[in-house]
């Protein structure tokens, strides 16, 4: 095919124009040379002009099916709002296209990219973008910098492919990072990808709140946490809860599937890792070198990485940043759904004989706050709302917005031996923390749950929560038998 | 008018050297609505359909109900979509002037009760948290929420504000490396530079700042004159 555009280019007479492009197509090859330094051979003629078709998380546009380079206008448009960065959690968010991360941008290697970065009238804030896909100044930050209700244009050759970061980079950086100005833009190689059955768009971000985890309401940007580089939260997709419950992602056994993965950070490395599956090949850095059969990945805070495996089983299979208390106690959680056939011979759900429950015993050095406090009792209607809340924001990233959690891993909450059991042994298990080997519904677990930073009254309302709403039972604890329990 | 006594302050750009600043007059308040609807009936010629696009963009008043009218609800709230020219020249009719950067910042420093506002608790935070708030639908009067340490009212939170030299710092909005300045203004991702890299406030305003031209208008930019002593 590069051949083909070489013929048409002595066809055309421009052959002086494109003597840099001579030596890269007589070594023949279909990309260039991978080894070669420089790309000026992707500096091609343009065909045609077409506009960029953009899409929010976790969706990726289209794979590109033209055979020669066109112009390829983009239009993204910087929007400040505010949304939910977890449940009852809103935060101002500065955002590429309205969303965090911003609109996934699906260009091919040699495009000519006319590039368009409109600041809406109600920000507050002058911005820019730095695209790491660009070859040029600031990759485009001097030339997009721009006031709230102004456009900035300018072009660029996609000279190198790969999957790329772009962020906005005005002053203070850090912290239009931190308040979510990232996305991915795909170079997609002149090949092409192999083809595959889903494609999907994940970006990490890390956030830094006045308040702490799940503390509700508005939470400000709290610039000495970010300097610290101590996260409030780490999430996929701009939000705790972005790819669980009814956003899960989706695939059914046989598929091969197609994960983009950016890290925006502002600070923190990734370790991508999705429980239950091995990456049959990852683009490591997002560049062109595949490996091969990788658990967990590394992505650079402002990288990326591609990967790609057949879910062979079905199951919810689970994102996480293997930095693994991100993952449970700040949201850096996901989860991929595979429905189909169970395949016994690659996997098959052993149960084993019941052996016993370890009577465990964490030496905590303090209570927990608020125990000293008599606890408010509050009505069962109060509790079943509070303790909806608590549970999407503390449970659900485990045990699933259902309750049913997953098997082998996060033990059910809901129609669960375990709850319909002594009371007092769940309120342990929330107040306490509960590790080691236990058995509900007949599975065994063998995990760590880590005690919950809840006060007594939270605690019973998210308990008979899910005993009125998940087990339709009849069992309520109250705030007292609660603080008996509390080690 | 408040009287700023000659002294000096940290420009973001100057590493530790404190720059002095003489002595000057500078607006308690932002110019609101009302005060500016008064200069158009002497000065028509900067008007909404009257001025000339070279001194104002597309959306110069663009919040006014008509030509010559704001709505009476903002009448008391600071005038905003308003170019650099038409602040400077709403000033010179007053027999004033824009303030320079340095005046404005030198000010903008001053804490609730102390003229050096870092060194109060919670002033910078409290500073960065208003970027951490949507914009309001319709922006509040002037002089409502806090004035400073020299009696002015509204340094932030309200509206950005123009400055005679607002184009003199080329942050170019490129903030690790800006070859603009010569001497790195935001070097780095912080800034090798900057006397105070925490100063993230700052770093806001002259953002903002650079990224302006002087026909500009924004739905939250608006001015403050100043005088001399």
């Amino acid at each position: 095919m590069t051949r083909s555009i070489f013929r048409l280019i002595i066809g055309t007479g421009t052959l002086l124009l494109f003597q840099t492009l001579l030596s890269s197509c007589n070594q023949g090859g279909k990309s260039g040379d991978e080894d070669q330094i420089g790309r000026e051979y992707n500096v091609t003629e343009i065909k045609g002009e077409e506009r960029a078709v953009l899409t929010p998380p976790p969706f990726v546009p289209p794979p590109i099916t033209r055979n020669y380079a066109t112009k390829v206008i983009v239009d993204l448009e910087v929007i400040e709002h505010e949304m939910e960065l977890a449940d009852g959690v809103s935060y101002m968010f500065w955002t590429f296209g309205g969303t965090v991360p911003g609109s996934f941008i699906r260009i091919r290697e040699g495009d000519f990219v006319e590039f368009h970065l409109k600041n809406h009238p109600d920000n507050k804030l002058p911005h820019n973008i730095d695209l790491h896909a660009v070859t040029g100044q600031g990759g485009g930050a001097e030339a997009s910098f721009v006031a709230p209700g102004y456009e900035a244009t300018f072009n660029f050759t996609a000279l190198n492919p790969g999957l790329y970061v772009y962020h906005c980079a005005t002053a203070p950086v850090g912290m239009h990072i931190a308040n979510g100005m990232y996305g991915l833009i795909l170079v997609e190689p002149r090949e092409g990808l192999p083809r595959v059955d889903k494609e999907f768009y994940v970006m990490q971000g890390d956030f830094y709140t006045t308040g702490n985890y799940g503390e509700s309401g508005l939470q400000p940007f709290d610039m000495n946490k970010a300097i610290r580089e101590q996260a409030d939260y780490v999430v996929f997709n701009g939000r705790v809860g972005a790819l669980t419950g009814n956003n899960v992602l989706k695939a059914k056994t046989g598929e091969t599937v197609r994960l983009f993965v950016g890290n925006g950070g502002p600070n923190l490395v990734s370790s991508f890792h999705v429980i239950g599956e091995v990456f049959d090949n990852v683009y490591m850095e997002g560049g062109r070198l595949k490996n091969h059969d990788i658990q967990t990945t590394l992505i650079p805070a402002g990288g990326s990485a591609i990967t790609e495996f057949k879910v062979e089983v079905p199951g919810n299979f689970i994102l996480v940043d293997h930095s693994i208390f991100r993952a449970f106690n700040k949201g850096a959680l996901g989860i991929l759904a595979v429905e189909g056939e169970e395949n016994d011979r690659i996997f098959s759900h052993k149960t084993e004989p019941y052996t016993y429950i370890p009577e465990t015993r964490i030496a905590r050095a303090e209570p927990a706050g608020g125990t000293k406090e008599p606890a408010p009792e509050l009505s069962m209607e109060e509790q079943l709302i509070m303790g909806k809340k608590l549970y999407e924001v503390n449970c659900a990233a485990c045990h699933l917005s259902d309750g049913k959690g997953v098997a082998g891993i996060f033990p059910p909450l809901a129609a669960s031996d375990y709850m319909s059991g002594n009371p007092d042994k769940a309120i342990a298990a929330v107040v306490n923390g509960l590790s080691g080997e236990i058995k509900v519904n007949g599975v065994n677990y063998n995990n760590v749950m880590p005690k919950q930073t809840l006060t007594d009254t939270e605690t019973a309302a998210v308990l008979n929560f899910i005993y009125a709403t998940m087990n339709k039972s009849e069992t309520r604890v109250t705030a007292a038998q609660v603080r008996k329990i509390r080690k | 008018m408040a009287m700023i006594p000659e002294g000096s302050y940290l420009p973001l750009y100057a590493g530790n050297n404190r720059t002095n600043v003489a002595a000057f007059y500078i607006d308690k308040h932002p110019v609101t609505n009302g005060e500016f609807q008064k200069f158009l009936e002497s000065n028509p010629g900067w008007k909404r359909s009257a001025v000339k696009r070279l001194f104002a963009d597309e959306g110069y008043l663009k919040h006014w109900l008509s030509d010559g009218m704001y709505s009476t609800a903002e009448k008391n709230s600071p005038v905003v979509n308003i170019s650099w020219f038409a602040a400077k020249k709403y000033c010179e009719c007053q027999g004033k002037r824009l303030p320079t950067t340095a005046e404005w910042e030198r000010v903008a420093e001053a804490g609730w009760t102390v003229a050096d506002g870092s060194s109060e608790p919670g002033f910078n935070e409290w500073i960065l948290a208003m970027a951490s708030k949507p914009a309001p639908r319709s922006l509040p009067a002037v002089g409502t929420a806090k004035a400073n340490y020299y009696g002015v009212w509204d340094m932030h939170g309200l509206v950005w504000e123009w400055t005679l030299d607002f184009n003199s710092i080329m942050s170019t909005g490129e903030s690790r490396a800006a070859p603009g300045t010569g001497d790195g203004l935001f070097c780095a991702g912080g800034s090798a530079t900057s006397g105070d890299v925490s100063n993230y406030a700052a770093f806001l305003r002259y953002a903002l700042r650079s990224s302006l031209k002087a026909g500009h208008v924004l739905q939250n930019l608006g001015f403050r004159c100043a005088a001399d002593k």
